[in-house]
């Protein structure tokens, strides 16, 4: 079969028709380094996807998320390198806005891109890979003398009532983008890749997102209404994602430059929330519902008065969820926040509205995330709408430079 | 590749696996009969043909058998024989589906599920299948019987003058893989019996048989594409010794989520190798 040269999804369209389309190496060459928010969010832009750090984490936050998690079917290193090779070729084909594979206008073939973005734009699509504690437990691939010290599954946490289906994962890949269906397809053409090695193990929509990474956003809000994320970690700030985020000496060496990711599958009980008065919802998380500013305060972006006090209280109170996931009472521990709002349907026992916040944290330890999430399954007032159903955690390598793949320095 | 001669085939019908003729392709397009003449007389592509309708004919030959018993048991109106003699005839059927598919009618009067036709048209295996397990009677299923036999031997007799290309072969075994996930993986084909996995299991056999027709062609345009395809086969088959009873396969019902999941990434994994195989091997000319 001759090899064509990839298509680019919108010259595909102007050309006079597929079995003419003998187009050049598409367009959205791979730039060194990371876009942060210069990309155009209005569908044009394109993230680089090879570069130091895998994009898709200091990325800004796009709109829409499809994640899913893999389990391995084959202890035979060999085939997980070949994966890798191939999933990092398709990605970055995706993430360029040009089709997977070379063969796509064979008529007698199936083609390799299942075709649904034919004719969109690229979206500022990421794909961004992990690995899994239970990948370097398979004594097949010899990998678990490379296993970072700090990739250890999640202890079990106040307040889990976790589903062992929506949880954990040999790998992981997080989609990215502005256009779901841009983000549909990168899973979906991956997975088929994948087909025979791995198996999809969970997979999740994300319809909005529910977290700024970068100061040229504004603070969205998640499904209770309230904004979210306002003390998050920019990218901006690489101070802090040096600090909290990116995997140093610390690591073994294939990691640096990489991060840990956690995903935490958290379904909001929106029923009983929208019962609850206003003032409650807002001592629940600690700010105005519309303003998002502090409990007194006017300005969203106003530090926590955590030290005020009204009438012998708390101006914040002791259990509200922005004292607790706060820094200040974290020992200054924080952590980039990238999560999405889903909706899955209805409860098939309760007949009530199946959604809620797609956590995924990323940090430099996992410890990080635990850390806060004790004291919060513990103490936040939150908990009495909110339950975790699915959680994982995966080691997210540094980024692949044109010719290598993601991974490349542990599997090789 | 030789991109005419694919027009042809695709044109031929190469979703199904019956071949018209070049001629019947209609007007527009610059028959190329001459490549297919070709095709046809080029000696080892005529030893797949060959092989594989040795193939088809031995299936359709075992169903005319096999259903001549178990419709002889439904006229004399013995539920339990009846049921036993279901499967045999079941097995041939399912190798060489997508042929039967070609001959129009026939494949809805042997082989329809009650939503598939309109209401009263309801006949041939499935029908037959209800009566014995739902209704727990062989009443009023005599005439049903008696023509779903002249319907297997309608099909017999086609399947004799059927004439087939290589690639045709080719998609027939990928098209038994897609029933598979289809109507077996979900328990739909067999809903009253739940033999299932009986079909499943002569599906991929049908589909192996049509691929090991082909494999010599395969062999000399993508080996490698040959050798995996052999080992998903070997994958999938192992897949189902689990299930295997004395005689046959256990009921559906007795499957978990996990299990059809299993079975289902089975197919999958080998089904998208299969998939290469037409234009790997019209590559090949």
């Amino acid at each position: 079969m001759p090899p064509n040269p990839s298509l680019t999804r919108r010259r595909l369209l102007a050309s006079a028709g597929v079995g003419a389309a003998a187009v050049g190496l598409g367009g959205g060459g791979f730039l060194a380094g990371h876009q942060l928010a210069e990309a155009s969010d209005d569908g044009t832009g394109s993230v680089p996807f090879y570069g130091p750090h895998q994009a898709g984490i200091d990325t800004a936050a796009q709109d829409r998320l499809h994640f899913a998690a893999f389990d391995l079917l084959s202890e035979d290193p060999r085939e997980l390198r070949e994966l890798m090779r191939a999933w990092t070729v398709a990605a970055a084909e995706a993430c360029a806005g040009e089709m997977v594979g070379s063969v796509n206008d064979v008529p007698l073939a199936p083609p390799e891109d299942t075709g649904e973005t034919v004719g969109l734009l690229p979206s500022r699509l990421t794909v961004t890979f992990g690995f899994g504690p239970s990948l370097f437990e398979k004594p097949g691939l010899g990998l678990a003398a490379k296993r970072p010290a700090a990739l250890r599954p999640l202890p079990p946490l106040p307040a889990d009532e976790l589903n062992p289906a929506e949880s954990d994962g040999d790998i992981c890949i997080q989609a990215c983008s502005d256009d779901p269906q841009v983000a549909f397809h990168a899973i979906r053409n991956l997975a088929r890749i994948g087909r025979g090695t791995v198996a999809m193990r969970w997979s999740q929509l994300g319809f909005g997102r529910t977290a700024s990474t970068s100061r040229s956003q504004d603070t969205p809000r998640n499904l209770m209404g309230m904004k979210d994320g306002t003390a998050n970690i920019r990218a901006e700030d690489t101070g802090a994602m040096e600090r909290f985020v990116w995997v140093g000496g610390e690591g073994p060496a294939w990691m640096r430059g990489g991060t840990f990711l956690v995903t935490r599958r958290i379904r909001m009980l929106l029923e009983v929330w929208d019962r609850a008065p206003l003032q409650d919802q807002e001592r629940t998380i600690g700010r105005h519902k519309y303003s998002g500013a502090p409990l007194g305060g006017t300005d969203e972006f106003e530090p926590l008065p955590l030290e005020a006090e009204r009438g012998g209280h708390p101006l914040i109170p002791r259990d509200a969820h922005v004292r607790l996931a706060s820094a200040k009472e974290n020992g200054g521990a924080r952590i980039l926040r990238r999560g999405y709002s889903f909706t899955d349907g209805v409860d098939e026992s309760l007949g009530e509205l199946e959604a809620g916040l797609f956590f995924i944290s990323f940090q430099r330890d996992p410890e990080q995330f635990v850390a806060i999430q004790r004291r919060l399954g513990s103490l936040d007032a939150l908990n009495e709408y909110i339950k975790h159903v699915g959680s994982a955690l995966f080691a997210v390598p540094p980024g692949a430079e044109p010719g290598g793949y993601v991974g490349e320095a542990l599997l090789s | 590749m030789n991109r005419d001669l694919v027009r042809t085939l695709l044109c031929a019908g190469a979703f199904g696996l019956l071949a018209l003729t070049a001629a019947a392709c209609g007007s527009g397009d610059e028959t190329t009969t001459t490549e297919v003449a070709e095709q046809v007389t080029n000696p080892k592509v005529e030893a797949v043909v060959a092989d594989y309708r040795d193939y088809l004919q031995q299936n359709a030959d075992e169903l005319v058998a096999t259903t001549e018993p178990f419709v002889a048991a439904v006229v004399a109106g013995n539920l339990a024989e009846a049921k036993a003699l279901y499967a045999a005839p079941r097995i041939p059927y399912e190798r060489i589906e997508p042929v039967a598919d070609t001959f129009g009618a026939l494949d809805p009067k042997i082989d329809a599920r009650e939503n598939d036709v309109a209401a009263g048209e309801f006949e041939g295996f499935h029908r037959i299948e209800k009566a014995l397990w739902e209704e727990g009677t062989t009443d009023g299923m005599a005439p049903v019987a008696e023509q779903l036999q002249r319907d297997v031997e309608a099909l017999a007799a086609k399947v004799r003058g059927v004439e087939l290309q290589p690639v045709q072969i080719a998609e027939g075994a990928n098209g038994l893989l897609g029933e598979v996930s289809a109507s077996k993986i979900t328990g739909e084909e067999e809903r009253y019996s739940h033999i299932d996995l009986v079909d499943f299991e002569a599906n991929v056999e049908g589909s192996e048989a049509a691929f090991e027709a082909v494999k010599p062609l395969l062999d000399e345009s993508d080996p490698d594409l040959a050798a995996e395809i052999e080992s998903h086969f070997k994958a999938v088959f192992n897949s189902l010794e689990p299930y295997r009873t004395e005689d046959g396969f256990v009921s559906y019902t007795e499957l978990t989520k996990a299990d059809t999941r299993k079975l289902a990434r089975e197919i999958d994994a080998l089904a998208e190798e299969l998939s290469q195989v037409p234009a790997a091997i019209a590559g090949d000319e």
